[in-house]
């Protein structure tokens, strides 16, 4: 029986190596492009959903504009840790893929420091995108005077959804516009006074808390502040800060009790069921909506996040060349097809987030999506905590190691801004 | 010379393939473990090798028993293992004295115990994180939804996001999963009792519980050890069940397995590999007194 097992455990060991040994070199074509001589291999977490969609759409363009190069999908589900931690293996291994996709910003830093990353500051000449991509985004994408990745697609992290059968039923006015996290937390008792059984701010596991964490941030110390987080300019120690993580923690006790169990598209979900009246998440949320029928206006109202009308919170998918990727030409078509007017046109129409590129025709997005992108060209731009923008990945585990102990109730305020201001000290 | 060659020479032969794969992916692997843990590795350029790291000896060791969340950690996973041995020993012997009795039925019981370890942790965290689902009231699902249609109300609770015995409720699940294995070695100890000894003691007058205390539980003992060890290391390397039903990030189930899979994401190898050490720290102190034994029973 014991032997047994050892032998069966030992099999399935040995198979298991197999396989992963063999999909490495796996050249499975996409579609019928048998001309093709060089490949690209691209790690994204772009795995299901919308994402999975757009990727496909994108490929399309990729395979119109290099039928010499085939594509070789490596996607891996698992937004933040587990693809990240794949990604990281292979890297260490020697393994790399051609391109992987990383949040624009200080994410990237760790690959660029541990020379995992090619400068591509000439694919930007050679593609002409020093002028398409807006300046406040090649300046988050320079690290000493180089550049590593293009970006693809922009998101808004910055977003309130509401439903409005809710709202109605508690007999508020159907908008999520405030102007400030205090008007908000009147609708909130008010939400709470009218139908105790709903749920007035839905939320999700500790990442979705610390989006909200940010968002309480941008709106109670406004953006100069904010960034000063970020830069050592801000006193994570100030009260101006713990009067935030006061709103912060407020805002917490609307929310479900059930939250750490989630992800985002449970909360989300909430809305659309009628369980919750508000949900503060990024703009991939119309990619649930959407796929459960809910109407834009009739079914569901959105706005900027409270106390920040005016401010972008952002965040960018973006594409790497790896170093010593096996095919760097490869890569370099995939980069080009990336960051081609095209290609991020096909991609966001389905994705739903933004081109990177400002030289396109708004009208061919749909509703939200041209909010987005006005304001995304008239409003004061941020780099997101949360989605690696503003924050190294160790900073970014720990503030959500310390929000994690906060929500869930073992530290008091005090211990919690002691914490943050230690991760970031 | 060769008559020594000739008696050892074909056995070492035939091992040596394993001992080989056994060495270096095993021991030189927990050697290289432990080295990484004296080093300074906490950034991305030293982990492929563009900066310098030194030598820190046992720095990252004092300031993991140091920090409040390894000890809060610590803590869970003692928590996490005294429940989890308690609840299977208790179960996988009640259920083997149960079927001990030789009922027409056994074989449909042992199967239906035993099921639950056949299906995966991650598969069976799903469902308990259902089951365990913390919301109260209106919105309560799984247990906390059964206790409100038995009128128990009162039996509601947060389960695994009760911040200082939390991670009792996910020990339940493991419980779950376990206590059928522990009851198949039971039985198996029961099975090699003979019938004779029982049979004896009948006969010497002693009474059914005489029976049980004096001639079958002591022959149960070395079973009821192996038990102890199977499942005291699981427990101790626990990860799986734990993430699949809460999330690695979450503080209220963190233990040192989950701690060490944070430290390798954030680049932190050293602290990972001290995390790795400390665990193994503790299955060698459960083991190696088992081993001991079993060499001496051996001779």
């Amino acid at each position: 029986m014991k032997r047994f097992a050892k032998v069966a455990a030992a099999m399935v060991t040995a198979g298991c190596l197999a396989l992963t040994g063999c999909s490495g070199n796996n050249d499975k074509p996409d579609g019928d492009n048998t001309a093709a001589t060089e490949q690209v291999e691209v790690f994204t977490w772009w795995s299901t959903g919308s994402e999975a969609l757009g990727l496909e759409a994108m490929v399309q363009v990729f395979d119109r504009d290099h039928p010499d190069v085939n594509f070789v999908n490596g996607a891996v589900a698992g937004g933040g840790g587990s693809s990240k931690n794949l990604l990281q293996d292979r890297l260490d291994a020697g393994d790399p893929p051609d391109s992987f996709q990383a949040h624009a910003g200080l994410e990237i830093q760790d690959y660029i420091l541990a020379g995992q990353v090619e400068d591509i500051s000439s694919l930007y000449d050679e593609f002409n995108l020093r002028s398409v991509f807006p300046s406040d985004l090649i300046d988050l994408l320079t690290s000493g005077g180089k550049i590593y990745s293009i970006p693809s697609n922009i998101h808004r992290a910055n977003v309130i959804w509401a439903s409005v059968p809710v709202l109605e039923a508690a007999g508020l006015q159907a908008t999520a516009e405030f102007a400030s996290m205090s008007a908000f937390i009147e609708a909130l008792d008010k939400i709470k006074a009218a139908s105790p059984d709903i749920v007035p701010l839905s939320i999700g596991g500790v990442w979705t808390q610390v989006h909200l964490l940010e968002v309480v941030l941008i709106a109670e110390l406004g953006t100069d502040a904010y960034n000063g987080l970020w830069d050592g300019k801000t006193d994570w120690k100030s009260g101006q800060v713990k009067a935030a993580l006061e709103i912060f923690n407020k805002l917490i006790t609307y929310t479900n009790e059930d939250r750490d169990s989630l992800d985002w598209e449970e909360p989300s979900t909430m809305l659309i069921n009628g369980e919750a009246a508000f949900n503060i998440m990024g703009d991939w949320a119309p990619a649930n909506f959407d796929s459960k029928n809910q109407v834009d206006g009739k079914d569901y109202v959105y706005a900027p996040a409270p106390g920040t009308v005016g401010v972008f919170d952002f965040l960018a998918d973006s594409f790497t060349l790896t170093t010593n990727a096996p095919h760097p030409e490869g890569a370099k078509a995939w980069l080009q097809t990336i960051s081609s007017l095209d290609g991020q046109v096909a991609f966001n129409r389905i994705k739903g987030s933004i081109p990177a590129r400002t030289d396109i025709t708004p009208s061919d997005f749909s509703t939200y999506q041209q909010t987005a992108i006005a304001s995304f060209k008239n409003d004061t731009i941020v780099p997101s905590l949360q989605h690696g923008a503003a924050a190294t990945i160790v900073q970014l585990n720990t503030i959500t190691a310390a929000v994690s102990k906060f929500t869930s109730g073992a530290s008091d305020i005090e211990t919690f801004q002691a914490e943050l201001a230690q991760a970031m000290a | 010379m060769p008559k020594k060659l000739k008696r050892y020479g074909p056995p070492l032969l035939l091992i040596s393939p394993s001992l080989v794969l056994v060495g270096v992916f095993v021991y030189a692997l927990i050697i290289a473990n432990f080295q990484t843990s004296l080093t300074d590795i906490s950034s991305a350029p030293q982990t492929t090798g563009l900066a310098p790291h030194r030598i820190v000896w046992f720095e990252n060791y004092i300031n993991l028993f140091k920090s409040d969340a390894f000890q809060h950690s610590l803590k869970n996973l003692v928590l996490y293992t005294v429940t989890f041995l308690a609840g299977t020993m208790f179960l996988g012997f009640l259920w083997a004295w149960l079927l001990e009795k030789r009922d027409r039925f056994e074989g449909i019981f042992r199967t239906v115990f035993l099921f639950p370890m056949a299906v995966s942790s991650v598969a069976a965290g799903v469902i308990w994180r259902w089951l365990l689902n913390s919301n109260q009231g209106v919105r309560a699902s799984g247990l906390n939804r059964l206790f409100q249609m038995l009128h128990l109300d009162f039996l509601q609770n947060n389960w695994w996001n009760n911040n200082s015995i939390g991670i009792m409720a996910i020990a339940m699940a493991a419980i779950w999963q376990l206590s059928g294995y522990v009851m198949a070695l039971f039985l198996a100890g029961f099975r090699g009792i003979p019938d004779e000894l029982r049979e004896a003691a009948r006969v010497d007058g002693a009474s059914e519980w005489k029976l049980y205390r004096h001639v079958l539980f002591p022959q149960l003992s070395p079973v009821a050890l192996s038990a102890l060890i199977i499942i005291g290391h699981m427990s101790l390397k626990a990860f799986d069940l734990i993430v699949s039903i809460s999330k690695p990030a979450n503080y209220q189930t963190k233990v040192p397995a989950v701690d060490m899979y944070i430290f390798k994401s954030q680049y932190y190898y050293a602290s990972a590999a001290a995390v790795g050490v400390i665990l193994l720290a503790f299955v060698l102190v459960l083991i190696v007194p088992y081993l001991v034994r079993m060499a001496k029973k051996e001779k």
